[in-house]
């Protein structure tokens, strides 16, 4: 009922982890494959190592969580024995997206060069992380950028497929995502948080020690799900719809926006690693209900 | 703010922690743990560079549950709380880095920011006997924990160990909760060695319900081998670099569990099947290193 395929690999269902939730390890990775997710994504690897921010780097809020972690990763050189330990996924049968960041547009293809030898079923590339230095929705918000780290990222990561993490804040992601796809991106993913801020008025300053951060869980909501369904109407490529999904009818709005899988993140600090089995249930019960039996057929519905 | 009834308990059987999404385990938007800044009510000094908080909060939380602790602009610590009067909680903060020095400065009338509580609490359903044996920080951490064991009558037992007279802290208000056993490395406050020789000692005398533990990892370890020799259930709060402190962000991980929200109290039937425990943890950047390495990087 809930099978479905993306980027070549077939999935027992729609939902996949997204990047930057929990990933730091193998273990916690394979947990989430064991307790029900579709994909799992690993939390964005750069080119060196690296400590991300100070605290507070996750809040929550009335309306969701607000992040800013900062990137922090161990450095594609030191990753083998976690990508040797992702083996077991394959037992699982839940497909391995790689996540990959560089802190220059020509960094990108290094560290995907060197993920692509680990052969995961896709590489994505987080152009979009508000919270860096550097920073970092930079890439996604320009359509030349995006469509040149793509191009080189297709050179380095052979027969991989890609996938280009798209950011709410761009102008026109729509745009952003057409430039993508005429790079050679295998997919897209709508879309990583809103830069965002919260100040705590008795403290008199902003609380993440970044000072501002990436809006996640249901605000982000109806932002990523229009951008969705917007890139469904300009683009070919399968879409990963992400975005304030903690239940079945929030997965499948996205489907119905056009998106084939849906990414959950900040829904394990509301309901843990079970979320995904949840998801999926509830999904289940839904299509039941109103007389469908592949998820497949629900993709787009909500057009036309 | 902040009060709630606790929900997530240690729970091998049916509900294992707040990971299996049902609406038990679930937590609502918005969240009544979010930041705020709460005022301190008194400052007392335990010894040099390590003092207690009393702050102007209630709270309902249980034993072995943290919070995590802001100074705006600067960073944020996961603590442990301890229970005050009048549903209130007190912090022990020990100065090692830039934002525990610059916390220890605050005084009576200051503010700190405040999340939580966080975290899987001690059990103390049904146990009759306990030993709990806690060294150095992790003191802090057992303070509700040995007055629940005194409400339900239990009878128990505190091995506290330190490296000196002055880092056995708390004693006074351990004492009305049960017997109070002292070792120190230098012994130069009660017996001299480790606190684990005692925890043999007793176990040995004595049949016990349960072995709390809360300190440094290879304590803990010792203390686990210790209460498997003698058949006894077994609980220990675990210490990790944390970062999100609930459950999100994956900094805190051992194998395959998160201290922030799988945690930080696991039983030792959950640490036996960790092979990390005691062996390895991760640095800020995610990197994985020696248990050895994560404290030289700790220390600094």
């Amino acid at each position: 009922m809930l099978e479905t395929s993306f980027c070549g690999a077939q999935m027992k269902n729609p939902t996949r982890l997204a990047s930057g939730i929990l990933g730091v390890n193998a273990g916690q990775l394979l947990r989430v494959a064991r307790e029900g997710a579709g994909a799992v994504t690993t939390k964005s690897l750069g080119p060196r190592e690296r400590q991300g921010h100070n605290n507070p780097t996750v809040i929550e809020w009335e309306h969701g969580l607000l992040n800013a972690v900062g990137l922090p990763t161990p450095g594609y050189r030191n990753s083998d024995e976690e990508f040797e330990e992702l083996k077991a996924l394959k037992k699982l049968g839940v497909p391995l997206i790689a996540s990959v960041y560089g802190t220059k547009w020509e960094e990108f293809a290094e560290v995907a060069e060197y993920v692509a030898q680990k052969k995961p079923e896709a590489i994505e590339l987080d152009i979009s992380c508000p919270n860096t230095e550097w920073g970092g929705t930079q890439f996604a918000t320009n359509p030349e950028i995006s469509a040149k780290i793509v191009s080189s990222v297709k050179n380095a990561a052979g027969k991989i497929p890609v996938i280009a993490k798209l950011t709410p804040a761009a102008n026109s992601p729509v745009e952003v995502g057409k430039a993508c796809e005429e790079a050679g991106a295998d997919a897209l993913c709508a879309a990583n948080t809103m830069p965002g801020m919260i100040i705590n008025a008795d403290a008199m300053k902003p609380v993440l020690a970044f000072k501002s951060g990436g809006i996640s869980g249901p605000a982000l909501k109806p932002i990523n799900l229009k951008i969705t369904y917007n890139l469904f109407e300009k683009v070919e490529i399968p879409i990963i719809g992400e975005g304030g999904i903690s239940s079945g009818t929030d997965a499948l709005e996205y489907i119905m926006a056009g998106a084939s899988i849906a990414g959950i993140g900040s829904a394990v600090w509301q309901h843990g690693t079970g979320v995904f089995a949840k998801v999926c249930g509830e999904m289940k019960g839904w299509m039941k209900e109103n007389g469908f039996s592949k998820i497949e057929k629900l993709k787009g519905i909500a057009h036309g | 703010m902040a009060k709630k009834t606790e929900k997530k308990k240690v729970q091998e059987e049916e509900c294992d922690c707040c990971c299996c999404g049902d609406d038990c385990c679930a937590e609502e938007w918005p969240s009544w743990t979010q930041e705020r800044m709460v005022g301190i009510e008194k400052v007392r000094e335990e010894f040099p560079g390590n003092k207690t908080f009393y702050m102007k909060e209630e709270m309902d939380f249980g034993p072995g549950q943290f919070a995590m602790v802001w100074l705006p602009g600067l960073d944020e610590k996961p603590i442990a709380l301890i229970p005050a009067e009048k549903g209130k909680y007190a912090l022990n903060i020990e100065g090692k880095g830039e934002a525990t020095k610059q916390m220890l400065a605050l005084k009576k009338g200051g503010k700190l920011g405040v999340r939580g509580p966080y975290g899987r609490p001690f059990s103390t359903e049904g146990v009759k006997k306990a030993v709990i044996v806690a060294g150095g920080v992790g003191i802090d951490s057992i303070i509700l924990l040995a007055q629940r064991l005194h409400e339900n009558k239990c009878k128990t037992k505190i091995i506290l160990g330190g490296r000196s007279k002055e880092r056995i802290i708390f004693e006074k208000e351990l004492k009305k909760y049960g017997e109070v056993y002292i070792t120190t490395d230098d012994g130069s406050y009660g017996e001299k060695g480790f606190n684990v020789q005692v925890l043999e000692r007793l176990l040995k005398k004595e049949k016990t319900g349960m072995v709390y533990a809360c300190g440094p990892e290879i304590m803990e370890v010792k203390a686990l081998e210790t209460a498997k020799k003698f058949k006894t259930p077994f609980e220990a709060s675990i210490e990790r670099y944390m970062k999100c402190g609930i459950g999100i962000c994956g900094e805190c991980v051992i194998n395959d569990r998160l201290v922030c929200a799988d945690g930080p109290v696991f039983s030792g039937a959950e640490l036996s099947k960790l092979s990390e425990f005691g062996k390895n943890a991760y640095l800020k950047s995610g990197k994985r290193v020696s248990l050895q390495e994560y404290y030289a990087w700790r220390s600094k």
